[in-house]
């Protein structure tokens, strides 16, 4: 399939057609630019649509925003968030099944694993062209950069492995064999540990960068689908879907060192699956995605006590902090949006309307 | 004379990669006691293949496999097919002497507890896969059998909870002349009564023991159906329990009135479907496809599944014994991922698989019940079949 050349369109709106009369007028006062998919009502824009050059232009942020880069797995598209505003500003068509995504070191590219495309496509975040590919596996899932940002790693579900590939010079630089559907990518501060989970073997597998030779394999609860580290490396998180648990893992150890379960009342224990892990810089609180209980939990980091479960969309997937982390953003896969929560207040303060089931989310450095 | 055939999936045994195994691996043993299907099925896509269940059970080795690199763990898949007469005691004394007493079992009832009373002897532990019978789950439940696949009962729940809350709440049920069709009609009446739907009438079809494939079939259906489905009281949707594959393909497009099949044809409850693809199941799709050229059905499932369960209870006890194995399975910390959206977990009172049950048209998935709003104290999944307070079981 051909996708060099993505199609560009405006934001959606949530209302329904007066929105789009009012985003056509927005569009005809400042760059004339139109959706070729969503044409908007006048004869003035019509056959026009964004070229790369205008929508660049168009997202020339205001000062103190950051970008959010949301795939929408259906939607085959990254929506383009801007965090001042808390507002969809760009969609860019992409792949076929986008899932796992990560930025360059210095923002300038955005990689894609395009699963149904068997490819991992390379975003430029200025240009909003895709510009290439990394050469991966099969079906790739997820993926994360080393601390240099010079090897990016990545889970290829159908042939149980982690493949490894020179971000640069875009060639596959080694593989290692993992457990039966890898998934779950973190990388240790050093840059000298990867972990990789894998859903079906349930474990973390803990691979030595520089040798490419798993260490240790620690047994977590069913289905392992994210693990993160703390920043200071002291602890390494890894949620099973199914299970229903965040295994705390000794990194050094190689042990489980604690278990956090979720009871929320009124939802059966099989509505809990936990997913996505952010914990914020200082190793203090944890915010853990728990899917269908359309909640995202908080919790003391330290003493591993939950603290609050907050209301999100439905079916919450990932989660990525604003650099600042003043804002944690949270993707939505069923209402087909982003909750917004504030970090300090710890309230959900916005729901953004992004593209059809929204799964991975990352927010670029300024 | 049942063959016996020790298999492995191509490629599926690798060197130990991460650490040189230090000692032999541990090696699980299990035995597939399998009987071949009839062939009289009304849609040739649905007539069973050679290795239907094997292939499932041979699946889900290759995945214990590749965990038992790491756990220094090794599965060995033993298959024991029995002939027409063959005696399935003999084949549980045949695989335990063979070192498999653990047994995937893909049989009718009276079988399965044939073998069960000599796995008994034998200290094996059998893995229903495929027999959906109530009375193996109820009065005639056993310590040394696990069910994996769904009862009628389950089944049956799973499509009343769809058709009622599509506000479907007349059926007009019609049943074959076998006698599981009548346990799946039961089924059905019982699953009426549980959940608020009327059966407006019920008709038999008898089964007349003609072939089902014929080059004009179709000519004589389109005038049967109707004339058969005609004059019924008014109902919202037609189901049918046909398990013995006579007429319920006929009834989609040909029924008298404009009216929905469910049951053994339309939408069919069922605990696998080859179209199903979420929560990840396209990638088990994938490997069987991969692996067999063919795609995976539900007795392919429940072999795979029971693999699976043994695979992990192996990896999380780190043995092979049945006793130890059937002991982490009935505990609390048992739970597995079947790419159905929810854990899986045994029902203690008579080790029943909880599980929720996939609503199929035989191209996509319509549906997956327990169906919001039905709410349990427990779990959602035990709103399914019979649950703990009305149960018969004794294990022993």
């Amino acid at each position: 399939m051909k996708k060099e050349a993505p199609s560009l369109s405006l934001p959606r709106k949530s209302g329904r057609g007066d929105a789009n009369d009012r985003h056509c007028a927005a569009a005809s006062m400042t760059s004339r630019i139109r959706s070729l998919s969503r044409p908007c009502g006048g004869v003035l824009g019509r056959g026009l649509f964004a070229t790369a050059a205008l929508l660049a232009t168009l997202i020339a942020t205001p000062a103190n925003a950051y970008l959010a880069y949301v795939s929408n797995e259906k939607g085959n598209s990254i929506t383009i968030i801007d965090t001042e505003k808390l507002e969809a500003i760009a969609t860019v068509k992409v792949g076929r099944r986008p899932r796992g995504i990560e930025l360059t070191k210095d923002g300038s590219e955005l990689f894609i694993c395009a699963g149904d495309d068997d490819a991992i496509q390379v975003l430029d975040t200025k240009s909003l062209q895709i510009t290439g590919k990394l050469p991966s596996g099969p079906d790739p899932e997820l993926l994360v950069l080393g601390p240099d940002g010079g090897i990016v790693y990545v889970s290829n579900e159908n042939d149980n492995l982690v493949t490894m590939i020179d971000a640069r010079r875009k060639e596959q630089v080694g593989d290692v064999p993992v457990g039966v559907e890898p998934e779950g990518m973190a990388i240790s501060p050093d840059g000298a540990i990867l972990v990789n989970t894998s859903e079906t073997t349930n474990m973390a597998h803990f691979i030595d960068t520089r040798t490419k030779q798993i260490v240790a394999n620690v047994l977590v609860d069913a289905r392992p689908r994210f693990a993160e580290f703390k920043k200071d490396g002291s602890e390494l998180w890894v949620s099973s879907e199914v299970g229903g648990t965040i295994s705390v893992i000794d990194p050094v150890k190689h042990i489980v060192k604690q278990k956090i379960g979720f009871a929320i009342p009124g939802l059966s224990k099989e509505a809990v699956q936990p997913i996505g892990v952010s914990i914020t810089r200082d190793g203090k609180r944890a915010f853990v995605a728990l899917g269908p209980a359309n909640r995202v939990a908080v919790i003391d980091a330290e003493t591993k006590k939950i603290e609050k479960y907050l209301l999100v969309g439905q079916r919450v997937w990932h989660l990525a902090f604003t650099p600042d982390e003043k804002y944690l953003l949270t993707t939505n896969g069923v209402s087909n949006d982003v909750s917004v929560i504030d970090v300090a207040s710890l309230k959900v303060v916005k729901s953004i309307p992004v593209g059809a089931f929204p799964w991975g989310v990352v927010v670029a450095p300024k | 004379m049942s063959a016996i055939k020790r298999l492995f999936l191509t490629g599926a045994i690798t060197a130990a990669l991460a650490f040189p195994a230090a000692a032999e691996p541990l090696v699980v043993k299990v035995g597939v006691l399998r009987e071949a299907h009839s062939r009289e099925t009304i849609s040739i896509l649905d007539i069973p293949t050679a290795d239907d269940a094997l292939a499932g059970a041979l699946l889900g080795a290759a995945d214990n496999n590749t965990t038992g690199k790491f756990t220094n763990q090794s599965f060995e898949t033993i298959d024991a097919r029995l002939a027409e007469g063959d005696d399935p005691a003999a084949a549980i004394d045949r695989l335990a002497e063979q070192g498999a007493r653990l047994v995937v079992a893909d049989l009718t009832a009276d079988r399965l507890l044939a073998a069960s009373n000599r796995a008994k002897t034998r200290g094996a532990l059998l893995f229903n896969a495929s027999a959906p019978d109530e009375s193996l789950r109820e009065e005639n439940c056993r310590a040394n059998v696990i069910h994996v696949a769904p009862s009628r009962a389950m089944l049956a729940d799973g499509l009343a909870q769809y058709l009622v809350w599509k506000q479907w709440g007349r059926w007009l049920l019609i049943k074959g002349s076998h006698p599981d069709d009548e346990l799946l009609a039961r089924a059905y009446r019982d699953s009426a009564k549980k959940f608020g739907a009327k059966i407006v009438e019920e008709r038999v079809y008898a089964d007349t023991e003609g072939g089902r494939r014929t080059d004009s079939g179709s000519v004589q259906t389109q005038r049967q159906m109707p004339v058969f489905t005609q004059s019924a009281p008014a109902h919202d949707v037609l189901v049918a329990a046909d398990e013995a594959q006579v007429f319920g393909g006929y009834l989609p497009y040909r029924t008298w009135d404009a009216r929905p099949v469910a049951g053994s044809a339309g939408l069919m409850p069922t605990s696998w479907d080859s179209a199903h693809e979420q929560w990840g199941a396209v990638q088990l799709q994938n490997r069987f496809i991969q692996s067999f050229r063919r795609p995976m059905n539900a007795r392919d499932n429940g072999a795979w599944l029971a693999m699976r369960m043994i695979g992990e209870a192996a990896t999380r006890t780190g043995s092979n014994d049945p006793a130890t194995l059937r002991g982490f399975l009935v505990g609390e910390a048992f739970s597995i991922a079947a790419f159905k959206g929810v854990r899986l977990s045994l029902r203690p009172w008579n080790q029943q698989l909880r599980q929720p049950i996939l609503l199929t048209d035989g191209r996509v998935v319509v549906s997956v019940s327990p169906q919001e709003g039905f709410l349990h104290q427990v779990s959602e999944l035990d709103t399914l079949g019979a649950d703990r307070p009305e149960t018969k079981c004794r294990l022993q």
